[in-house]
């Protein structure tokens, strides 16, 4: 396990919560909508979608049902980085036509990531509504796109790092802040 | 991630992590193939010449099958309207093509090396699509695929290679990476069409197609050219059937579950009969469709920069 350095900004706890705020006000606007779905971006939006999934469920609501996506080939910056992502699959086995989807990734910061994740969906069909949670927004965007449901507000400077771990896919639930340095051990988080 | 040699010129050298990136990465294309829209921006603007200077449709379709789906745009140049005939040199003709600009070359070529021969000149990307009775790179990436789609994995698999293995590139690329990721490879043929030298590079040889279907788990028949018959390397067609041929009793000797391969295009009732074709153990068309998405796996690969680190 990486050496965990920087701020805790959330731990397991805080994490949950957020989770669970998360899911309540998703409902708040859905309703009982049959067709609301829940889309996580590859890679720990996957699990974070399962879990709003699984809280809604528990909440007495039918459990909506969970698309996992690939944004890599969607990325506006493929012809600037060398070596280009390790694509995975998108797996969407749910109609997007007319659905209410909420697309779900950890961290957003220069919205990038998710302009790229509205161009994939796109090609896979047109749904009724696209919303957007997360569970942390850092701040610095670079294009006009904000959150509809954030866990967490966490102001950083530019060139911080935000580190989010979630257990599904590192073993522990965390987020921490730090500050960049060159030999950053590893690629976790998008920012 | 990327491919090391930043062209993709043959199997042998390849590494095992770089052969299980390629397939893991077609498995995203694959999906691609699914959708409605089967069409992603990922190579837009990029252009890729496809330089087939021997005749080859399925090969070139399928290449411009996934440039198309990648967005790239695509430029054929065959041989039989190219300067070639009239009497340029290779290096000529890749200087013009480059001159063009394009970011990668998809070339098919008669000779051995003429793939390796561009890549020394060449700024851009070498795809070889077939060189001689060299290697066949991606047929055997699409192999492989379509093999681990059925059986989840290639290690300690047993793959039978029948038919004329001395001019088949399919044969030497696929002995190259079934070996490479650990499965075991036996090639078999009649004597003037299996090389002696075969088992140099770790796969059995045998002249008894029996002995070669034995408990395999990937029976794998190859396209025996009528023009080996003119040169005398078997007497006709029906001996070749006869003692060479796949038909559903000799299929009885594999694995329950084996599958049936052919890289195309069949010649019905000579390497392969209709009923071993045509039976549910057939994925000689998964086989068409997964080499799109493997195709689009390298092109996908090469597009990358080659100066330095990524930052994603």
């Amino acid at each position: 396990m990486a050496r965990r350095k920087g701020v805790l900004v959330m731990d397991a706890e805080a994490v949950e919560t957020a989770i669970q705020r998360i899911a309540h006000e998703i409902l708040e606007q859905a309703g009982d909508d049959q067709t609301l779905a829940l889309v996580g971006i590859r890679t720990r939006g996957v699990p974070l979608a399962e879990r709003l999934a699984n809280t809604i469920e528990k909440l007495g609501h039918e459990r909506p049902p969970v698309g996992l996506l690939d944004i890599n080939l969607y990325r506006d910056d493929l012809s600037m980085i060398s070596d280009h992502p390790v694509l995975k699959k998108t797996e969407i086995l749910f109609d997007l036509q007319d659905s209410n989807l909420v697309l779900v990734d950890d961290v957003l910061f220069t919205g990038r990531t998710i302009r790229a994740a509205l161009d994939g969906l796109t090609d896979l069909g047109r749904p009724a509504r696209i919303q957007l949670a997360v569970l942390v927004d850092r701040g610095h965007r670079e294009v006009p796109i904000r959150a509809d449901y954030v866990g967490k507000n966490i102001p950083t400077a530019r060139d911080q790092r935000v580190d989010v771990w979630i257990d599904e896919v590192d073993g522990r639930d965390e987020v921490r802040v730090h500050q960049e340095d060159s030999d950053s051990p590893d690629a976790r988080g998008k920012a | 991630m990327r491919l090391r040699a930043g062209h993709l010129l043959g199997i042998d050298g390849m590494e095992a992590d770089e052969i299980s990136l390629i397939l893991d990465t077609a498995e995203g294309f694959a999906e691609v193939g699914t959708r409605e829209i089967k069409k992603v921006p990922v190579l837009r603007g990029k252009t890729v010449i496809n330089f087939f200077v021997e005749p080859s449709t399925r090969t070139r379709s399928s290449f411009e099958l996934a440039e198309k789906r990648l967005s790239a745009d695509a430029l054929n140049f065959s041989a039989s309207t190219s300067s070639f005939v009239k009497g340029e040199t290779l290096l000529d003709t890749l200087h013009n093509l480059e001159a063009m600009a394009p970011d990668f070359i998809v070339m098919r070529h008669s000779q051995p090396g003429a793939p390796h021969f561009l890549a020394k000149h060449s700024r851009c990307a070498i795809v070889n699509a077939g060189d001689g009775p060299h290697e066949h790179p991606t047929q055997a990436l699409l192999d492989a695929f379509t093999i681990r789609q059925s059986k989840g994995s290639l290690k300690g698999l047993r793959v039978a290679i029948l038919g004329d293995i001395r001019n088949s590139r399919v044969a030497r690329s696929n002995v190259y990476l079934l070996k490479t990721m650990g499965a075991d490879v036996v090639v078999c043929g009649p004597p003037t069409l299996l090389p002696v030298h075969m088992e140099r590079l770790g796969c059995t040889a045998t002249h008894r197609i029996d002995e070669a279907i034995e408990g395999a788990d990937v029976v794998m028949g190859l396209r025996i050219q009528l023009e080996r018959m003119k040169s005398g390397a078997f007497p006709s067609l029906r001996e070749y059937a006869n003692l060479f041929g796949i038909n559903a009793e000799r299929l009885k000797r594999a694995k329950p579950d084996a599958i049936v391969m052919h890289p195309g295009p069949m010649n019905r009732g000579v390497e392969i009969t209709s009923e071993v074709a045509d039976c549910d153990r057939s994925v000689i068309l998964a086989q068409v469709t997964n080499g799109v998405a493997v195709r689009m796996a390298v092109l996908y690969l090469l597009a990358g920069e080659t100066s330095s680190e990524a930052s994603a």
